[in-house]
C-alpha cells in the first residue's frame, strides 16, 4: 500500500497517524506542505529516521525545491521522486492512502 | 475622534506554511495594503510562518508564482518591523542564516510585549 501525507507535521496530526498505522514494510510519499518532515534538524527527526527504517519513505522533488529545501538537507533514507515518479508509486501499489 | 490620516499599529501573525494554502499571500497583500494607507506596520512569523521567509525557494516546479522575493522587498514600503519567534525556528531545524530577510528574533515573553503594544491583530 502507498500512503501519502500532504499536510504539515507541525499543523496537522495526518503524519503521526500515518506512521502509527501504516504497515511495516508500506510505501510513504510526503508531498506539499509534509516535505517538511523529511529534513534533518527538525523535533521530528528521530521518528522520521525511525520511519525511514520500518517504511519506505519518497519525498516529492518539485515541492522540496518550492519550499527551499536541498536534498542535501534530506534524512538518509528517505528518497526523492519527480511527478513521474509518483505515478509509478500509485501504479506498483495496490492501494492509495492519501491521509489529506 | 479618528479621522483620516490616523495611524494605527497593526501587527499581522503569519503562521502557514507558504505554498499549501493561500493564507500566506494573502496576508502578504494585507500588509502591502496597510503600508500603502501609512500604517505602522509590524509583521511577525511564528509556527510554520517561518518557512514564509525561508531563503532559495523556487516554485518552478510546482507551476505556482513565487512570491518569497517579495519579503525582500518589504523595506522599500517602509515595513522594516519583522519578527520572527525562537521556538518555532528551533522547531524545525532553521536559524536565522536560513532566512532571507533580515528579522529580530524574538522569545516568546517579547512576542507577548509585541502583541500587548498593537492596536490592531491580523492572524493568517
Amino acid at each position: 500500500m502507498l500512503h501519502t501525507v500532504n499536510r504539515s507535521p507541525f499543523e496537522k496530526s495526518s503524519l503521526e497517524s500515518a506512521l502509527r498505522l501504516a504497515k511495516p514494510g508500506s510505501a510513504l510519499l510526503l508531498l506539499e506542505d509534509a516535505v517538511y518532515a523529511a529534513v534533518k534538524g527538525t523535533v521530528l527527526e528521530e521518528k522520521m529516521r525511525e520511519a525511514a527504517r520500518r517504511l519506505r519513505v519518497h519525498v516529492l522533488g518539485p515541492d522540496l525545491q518550492a519550499r527551499g529545501l536541498e536534498e542535501g538537507a534530506l534524512i538518509e533514507g528517505i528518497g526523492v521522486v519527480d511527478y513521474r515518479g509518483f505515478v509509478d508509486l500509485a501504479v506498483e501499489n495496490d492501494k492509495v492512502h492519501a491521509w489529506v | 475622534m479618528q479621522g483620516v490620516g490616523t495611524i494605527k499599529r497593526f501587527l499581522f501573525v503569519n503562521r502557514r506554511a507558504p505554498w499549501g494554502t493561500g493564507y500566506a499571500v494573502e496576508a502578504l497583500d494585507a500588509v502591502l495594503i496597510a503600508a500603502a494607507f501609512d500604517q505602522d506596520v509590524s509583521v511577525l512569523f511564528v509556527d510554520d510562518g517561518v518557512y514564509q521567509i525561508k531563503k532559495g525557494q523556487d516554485t518552478r516546479a510546482i507551476g505556482v508564482k513565487n512570491f518569497s522575493p517579495a519579503y525582500g522587498a518589504l523595506a522599500t514600503c517602509d515595513v522594516e518591523k519583522l519578527y520572527v519567534e525562537r521556538e518555532s525556528l528551533k522547531a524545525r531545524g532553521l536559524g536565522e542564516g536560513d532566512l532571507l530577510v533580515p528579522v529580530r528574533v524574538l522569545g516568546a515573553k517579547e512576542v507577548a510585549e509585541l502583541m500587548d503594544e498593537q492596536d490592531v491583530i491580523l492572524s493568517f
